[in-house]
């Protein structure tokens, strides 16, 4: 079991060589150089696992994931290098997806930088705007009557929609693609906070006042904290939206970033360049979502074995 | 002495009180719930308002609460008219209602910090909650706690503002029967140690007998205070004596007939 890992590295390492022979070597090396200290790595891991039963359970727990995503990688190296399954210049093999990642790691990291840039300050705007109109809408009737139709209305639109008049409008392609993020985010933040806000337990609420709450300690001690639960349901919808958001938006009009560098890429027909940023892409955007879990699970903790997703 | 004029104020008077609901299903037409309810507490007293389910015990303490307004009569505590809800009326459901986002310990301080107070008064914190003995249980979450332990976070909250009246709406009600019992002596050993005035709604005709100076019986609804019956039995009371067997038989019966005739 704790040697799945150097066994499957050893299997995806020789389904490489079997099939790299005519693969220019420079496009090879660095991949068959991670495959060693892949290989290394675990071989060391295993040894030491027997006198380190917290990295075991680790092992355990982590190495089934670790064994199939290598397996995978050889399946992807056996379809596009192997036998051309599909056709070449599209879909390139995982050496030369590595070796564009390491050549164009400057351009990629900074374009890194920028989608974060980009996509923290459209969020937080969107964020903030959403938790103010959300509790207004929620808390006062008389703003629910004018406001209700208007979320339900203007929200739906996906904000990408929108992207004709936002150029038109916002001084720069960056401020528009802000704002169309903050856009797309601030729906479902309004839409969630709002009813969270609005469904407080009336309980809760009678509670607090005969406590003698008034009414600032009923909208933020009472009905904000009721709200939460729901307003991270928001905040995730928001997230996945912003995400689509920011990468439509580098792609059309914003010269830098994530979105920007696979439309570049593909211009040039660089697809190994291509799926290098998808590579990114994913590991920028998961890490985030699991950031947002961690804020979640750290400011729910009194939900506490009550959270089902 | 300062506590006595404190005491003396205190008192609940409730005077002719009636209430009515708008029917759902009948649009403009209203049930009567509460029809002309009149009665006096006396500062330091603990009143049980018992009767059929659907007379209308919550509503009247709701009105008192200040939560909701009557449609004729009036509220008085001491001398001021009740005219909406406030910290001098606290105010215990039957669900703890606990704030599930704070602990033990803040829950305790609500009232405080909701009255800007906290400051000044950190330290009654403490004694509430060696009151009701759960400084073990400061910094956990209202859902590791147990129903009979919520309860008492529940009174601790309502408590630590010094209510004159302390109203309890079947505050037990849920909790099984041992836990219930031993909640009784809980409270009443707060009530003791306090001398808060409480208002304790129940059905439950042993615990009324055993927890109150004076038991009001509620008509069926349109809810009106049917009887009232001095309990001057001595305290701590034996659930099984004599005299209080027969207290419960005679409510009993009385119940019966209120029952059939309406």
């Amino acid at each position: 079991m704790q040697l799945a890992v150097p066994v499957a590295s050893l299997i995806t390492f020789g389904i490489h060589l079997l099939f790299s022979k005519k693969a220019p070597p420079l496009e090879t090396h660095s991949y068959m150089l991670l495959f060693w200290e892949i290989f290394g790595v675990s071989v060391v891991l295993a040894i030491v696992q027997s006198f380190w039963p917290a990295l075991r359970n680790w092992m355990r727990h982590m190495w089934p994931i670790f064994t199939a995503a290598i397996l995978l990688l050889g399946v992807w190296d056996v379809v596009t290098l192997g036998f051309h399954l599909v056709p070449l210049p599209y879909f390139p093999g995982p050496a030369a997806v590595l070796r564009s990642l390491i050549s164009d790691r400057a351009l990629l990291l900074d374009s890194t930088w920028h989608s974060l840039v980009l996509l923290l300050s459209g969020y937080t705007l969107g964020v903030i705007v959403g938790l103010i109109s959300g509790v207004c809408i929620g808390w006062s009737s008389s703003v629910r009557y004018w406001g209700m139709p208007l979320l339900k209305v203007v929200g739906p639109i996906p904000a990408t929609a929108w992207i004709p008049f936002s150029m038109v409008v916002a001084p720069s392609a960056i401020v528009s693609a802000a704002g169309l993020i903050a856009l797309a985010v601030w729906f479902p933040v309004t839409m969630l906070t709002a009813s969270g806000v609005s469904n407080t337990r009336a309980s809760y609420l009678d509670v607090a006042r005969t406590l003698g709450a008034g009414r600032a300690y009923l909208i933020f001690r009472v009905a904000i904290p009721a709200a939460v639960p729901n307003i991270f349901i928001g905040l995730f919808m928001g997230l996945g939206a912003s995400f689509l958001t920011l990468v439509v938006a580098e792609s059309v009009g914003v010269k830098s970033g994530l979105g920007w560098y696979v439309s570049w890429a593909q211009g040039w027909a660089e697809y190994g360049k291509v799926f290098a940023a998808l590579v990114i892409m994913a590991a920028f955007f998961s890490t985030i979502m699991t950031l947002l879990f961690k804020l979640r699970d750290r400011v729910l903790v009194w939900q506490k074995g009550m959270i089902k997703w | 002495m300062v506590t006595t004029n404190v005491a003396a104020a205190s008192a609940l008077r409730v005077q002719e009180i009636r209430k009515s609901f708008a029917v759902p299903d009948a649009p403009g037409t209203r049930r009567l719930v509460l029809d002309g309810i009149s009665f006096c507490m006396d500062a330091g007293e603990l009143v049980s308002l018992i009767g059929p389910s659907g007379c209308g015990k919550s509503t009247l303490l709701r009105l008192i609460a200040g939560l909701d307004f009557p449609d004729a009569g009036e509220l008085l505590v001491g001398e001021e008219k009740i005219l909406g809800p406030s910290a001098e009326r606290g105010l215990v459901f039957q669900d703890p209602n606990l704030f599930p986002w704070l602990t033990v310990r803040r829950n305790i301080e609500a009232g405080l910090v909701a009255r800007g107070v906290l400051h000044e008064k950190r330290n009654e914190v403490d004694e509430f909650m060696r009151l009701v003995g759960l400084e073990a249980f400061a910094n956990s979450y209202p859902h590791h706690l147990s129903g009979g332990m919520s309860q008492r976070v529940a009174l601790a909250r309502a408590l630590i503002n010094h209510p004159k009246v302390l109203l309890l709406d079947e505050p037990l009600g849920a909790l099984d029967a041992f836990t219930r019992m031993r909640m009784q002596d809980e409270v009443l050993r707060l009530w003791q140690n306090r001398r808060t005035t409480m208002l304790l709604v129940t059905h439950d005709i042993d615990e009324a007998i055993y927890m109150s100076d004076c038991i009001f019986v509620m008509t069926q609804a349109p809810g009106r205070i049917d009887r009232t019956i001095e309990i001057d039995l001595q305290r701590p009371r034996d659930r099984t004596s004599e005299s209080f067997v027969r207290l419960r038989s005679q409510i009993l019966e009385h119940l019966h007939f209120a029952g059939k005739a309406a």
